[in-house]
C-alpha cells in the first residue's frame, strides 16, 4: 500500500512543541475517526486511542510534541530572546527561520561576537521578527509564546525532508497501522504522547492510565550513512529499525523477538538498531508503574533536530507493515 | 513575623525536623489533618471532602548548607556541601549541630597567597571551618562527623520593603502556604511541605505518589538576576515586580491553560505578576506533573537575589502578593466545576 504522503505532510506541518500539543492532537483524532473503539485525553494531554483486540494489553507510543522555542524577553528594539524546548545545537540555529503559532515569522540570528566559533552559545542568539520597536514586537508576540522551525514538508518519490519528522513520523506510522489493522491479537492502545522532547514525560503518565503488559514506541533514530559518519548499523532505506538499545532503554527480548519474527515471516525489510545517545518513550514505559515489556520501531533519519530531517519513504512503509503484522500476530 | 521565624530556623536536607515543628505549631487548629510520611514530608489537608476542585500546594522545607565530613588533627573541620557554590563560603559565620557550636569558614590569608592564587576562585579543598579548637580531641567534644552546618545569618529588614535572610529558598514558599491555610479558603486543599528538594527533588517524588489532586501549585523562592552587569534579557525575575509565574524549566512545561488561569486571577485582583524568564532550574513541580496519570502544575515564586547564600534578599511585597494570588486562585478555581 502506498504511503499517504499528503497526510504525512499535514501532520509534520502542524505547530506543536512540548506542552503545546493541542492542534496536532485534534488533527490526529479527526483523522482517526471511525477506526477506534474509544479514546480519552488525559490530564497532561496524551491522546489515548483504544482499538479492542483479543489478547494482552499493548501500548503503542509516538510523541506528538516537537522541539521548539519559547520567548523569554522582548527588548526595546523589538528583538526576542528565547529558551529552548528540547535539545538544540546553537550552531544549527543561526539563520534558521521560525514561525509562531499565530503565524508571525522570524529568523534566529546571533549577536556580533568577537570569535563566533568560540563564543557562540544559546544566550547569544535572538529572534528577529522584523518589528520596529519593543512595543511593535509586543503586539505580535508575548513572553511565553512558542515558535518552531519554519520550513515546509518536502516529499518526492523516495524521501521526506521536513522539520518535526521527530516525531510526527511516529504518530503517522501508528495512525496508518491503526487504519490497516484487521483483527489484532493485542488489546491495542495507540497513545499519542506529550512532552517527550523534554524528558519522556507523557509516556510515563499514560502508562498509569493504560496499564499495559507490552509497549512499543515509535520514533526517529539516527542514520549513520553520511560522509565520515560514526560506525553504527542504521541506514536510510535499510528497512524498519528494530531497536536493541539506546540511552533510555534496553529493549525487552520478548518484544525484539516478536518484531523480528513478524518481519521474517512476512518478508518485511528491517535492520537492528543500537544507539549510544538519545532516548525514546520506550525508556519511560519500560520503568513506569510496575514495568512494561518495551521495544521500539524506529526510522533511520538524517539530520535529526534540524529543519531538514530526512528519511526514506520505503522505511516508513516497512514500519507500518511491521506494526500491523506484530499486532495481528500476537504474543 | 512568620517569615523571620521560618528563616531563622535551621533545616538541611534530611534534617528538616525543626522546620516541620514550626509549621505544625503554626497550623494547629487551622487544618483537618497533618501527617508526616516516612521520608519526613509533612502532608496537611484542609476542607477535605468539601465540594470543589482539590488543589495541591507544595513548598520545600530544606535549605542549602553543609555537613561535617572530617575533623582534622589540627581541630579544623572539612565539610561537604548541599547546593552551595564554594566561592561564596570564605569568611562566613556558621553554626554546627544541635548545640549550635559557632564556627567561621577560613582559608589562607591574603598576605600569604601568590598573585596567581588570587586570580582564581577559592576551591572547596582550600576551605575549612574553624570552631576555635586547637586539636581534634578538643573539636570532637562539641562536633562530630555528620553534623549539619548552617549559616549564621539573622533575618533583617532593610531598605524599602526589602528583607535579608538565609533559606528564603524555600521558606518563602512554606510561609505562603501557611498563610493560605490560615485563611478562610472553602475548598479542599492538600499542602505538602517537602524534604530534600535541594539534593534532587526527592521528598516530592514520594509525596507525589501519595497525594492525588486536580492540580498542583508549587511555591518557590526563585533566582532573580536583576543586577549589573546582566543585560535586561538575562534578568530572570526582578524584585518588586510581583510573584513570578513559571512557563518552562528543566522539570516541567507549565501548561498554558493553567498559567492563563493564574494570570487571569492576578489581573482580576490587580495583583502584579511577572513571568520567570528562563528555562533553567528545576522544581518539585516536575514530580507532581508526572506522578500517577499526570497532574497539571502551576509555579509561583518569590524573586530572590543571592539565592543559595546566607544573604538572600527579597521584596516583602512580592511575598505578600504571592499569598494574595494563591488565595484568590483557590477561591476562584476551587469552586470551578
Amino acid at each position: 500500500m502506498a504511503v499517504n504522503t499528503a497526510l504525512l505532510k499535514k501532520v509534520c506541518e502542524i505547530i506543536g512543541p512540548s506542552g503545546h500539543e493541542e492542534h496536532i492532537r485534534a488533527a490526529i483524532l479527526e483523522d482517526l475517526k471511525g477506526y477506534y473503539d474509544d479514546y480519552k485525553v488525559d490530564a497532561l494531554g496524551n491522546l489515548i486511542v483504544h482499538k479492542k483486540g483479543d489478547g494482552p494489553k499493548m501500548m503503542l507510543a509516538g510523541h506528538m510534541d516537537q522541539i521548539g522555542f519559547m520567548v523569554t524577553h522582548i527588548d526595546n528594539e523589538g528583538f526576542l530572546r528565547f529558551s529552548n524546548i528540547g535539545g538544540f545545537d546553537p550552531f544549527l540555529l543561526v539563520s534558521r527561520r521560525v514561525v509562531f503559532a499565530n503565524g508571525v515569522q522570524g529568523v534566529i540570528r546571533c549577536e556580533r561576537l568577537d570569535d563566533f566559533r568560540k563564543d557562540l552559545s544559546q544566550n547569544k542568539l535572538y529572534i528577529d521578527i522584523g518589528a520596529c520597536c519593543g512595543d511593535c514586537a509586543k503586539k505580535l508576540v508575548k513572553i511565553g509564546d512558542i515558535a518552531v522551525y519554519s520550513a515546509s514538508c518536502q516529499v518526492d518519490e523516495t524521501k521526506v525532508m521536513t522539520p518535526a519528522l521527530d516525531d510526527r513520523l511516529g504518530c503517522f506510522i501508528m495512525m496508518e497501522a491503526l487504519k490497516q489493522l484487521k483483527a489484532p491479537k493485542f488489546d491495542c492502545y495507540f497513545v499519542f504522547t506529550v512532552q517527550e522532547e523534554v524528558g519522556l514525560r507523557g509516556a510515563k503518565t499514560s502508562v498509569y492510565n493504560v496499564d499495559p503488559e507490552y509497549g512499543i514506541a515509535y520514533d526517529v533514530t539516527l542514520a549513520f550513512d553520511t560522509p565520515k559518519a560514526l560506525k553504527f548499523p542504521m541506514k536510510m532505506g535499510g528497512g524498519a529499525c528494530i531497536k536493541i538499545k539506546d540511552n533510555s532503554v534496553l529493549c525487552s527480548r520478548e518484544v525484539i523477538n516478536l518484531m523480528e519474527k513478524a518481519a521474517k515471516d512476512n518478508n518485511i525489510k528491517y535492520q537492528l538498531e543500537i544507539l549510544e545517545g538519545g532516548g525514546t518513550d520506550a525508556g519511560a514505559m519500560n520503568i513506569s508503574k510496575s514495568g512494561v515489556l518495551s521495544g521500539v520501531i524506529s526510522v533511520a533519519t538524517r539530520y535529526v533536530h534540524s529543519d531538514a530531517e530526512m528519511c526514506a519513504i520505503s522505511d516508513i512503509e516497512d514500519s507500518i507493515n511491521l506494526t500491523v503484522k506484530v499486532l495481528e500476530m500476537g504474543a | 513575623m512568620l517569615i523571620k521565624k521560618l528563616t531563622d530556623a535551621n533545616g538541611l536536607p534530611g534534617n528538616e525536623g525543626e522546620i516541620r515543628s514550626i509549621i505544625k505549631e503554626e497550623l494547629e487548629g487551622h487544618v483537618d489533618s497533618m501527617l508526616t510520611d516516612r521520608m519526613g514530608n509533612l502532608i496537611v489537608t484542609k476542607n477535605a471532602g468539601k465540594p470543589g476542585k482539590h488543589i495541591g500546594l507544595s513548598a520545600h522545607m530544606d535549605e542549602v548548607g553543609m555537613l561535617v565530613k572530617r575533623v582534622e588533627d589540627s581541630g579544623l573541620i572539612r565539610m561537604g556541601l548541599f547546593g552551595l557554590d564554594p566561592r561564596i563560603l570564605p569568611s562566613k559565620i556558621v553554626v554546627i549541630g544541635k548545640d549550635k557550636v559557632k564556627g567561621v569558614i577560613g582559608t589562607k590569608p591574603v598576605h600569604m597567597t601568590k598573585a596567581d592564587e588570587r586570580a582564581k576562585a577559592i576551591e572547596l579543598d582550600a576551605l575549612y571551618i574553624d570552631i576555635g579548637a586547637s586539636s581534634k580531641e578538643e573539636a570532637e567534644k562539641s562536633v562530630s562527623m555528620g553534623d549539619f552546618v548552617y549559616f549564621d545569618s539573622e533575618f533583617t529588614e532593610f531598605g524599602e520593603h526589602k528583607i535579608k535572610a538565609k533559606a528564603l529558598d524555600d521558606r518563602a514558599g512554606c510561609g505562603i502556604i501557611i498563610e493560605v491555610l490560615k485563611s478562610d479558603i472553602k475548598t479542599p486543599v492538600t499542602a505538602v511541605f517537602c524534604v530534600q528538594e535541594e539534593v534532587g527533588l526527592r521528598g516530592s517524588m514520594a509525596a507525589a505518589n501519595r497525594v492525588s489532586a486536580d492540580m498542583f501549585v508549587n511555591l518557590e523562592g526563585t533566582v532573580s538576576a536583576d543586577m549589573p552587569p546582566n543585560e535586561d534579557y538575562e534578568k530572570v525575575t526582578v524584585l518588586g515586580d510581583g510573584p513570578a509565574l513559571s512557563l518552562i524549566d528543566r522539570s516541567s512545561v507549565y501548561l498554558k491553560e493553567y498559567v492563563n488561569k493564574m494570570t487571569a486571577v492576578a489581573e482580576e485582583n490587580a495583583i502584579p505578576y511577572q513571568f520567570r524568564r528562563t528555562g533553567a532550574g528545576g522544581t518539585d513541580a516536575g514530580n507532581y506533573h508526572t506522578a500517577h496519570g499526570g497532574t497539571p502544575v502551576i509555579g509561583v515564586a518569590v524573586p530572590c537575589r543571592y539565592l543559595h547564600s546566607p544573604v538572600s534578599v527579597m521584596d516583602k511585597r512580592d511575598y505578600e502578593n504571592a499569598i494574595k494570588l494563591v488565595k484568590a486562585f483557590i477561591n476562584k478555581y476551587g469552586e470551578e466545576q
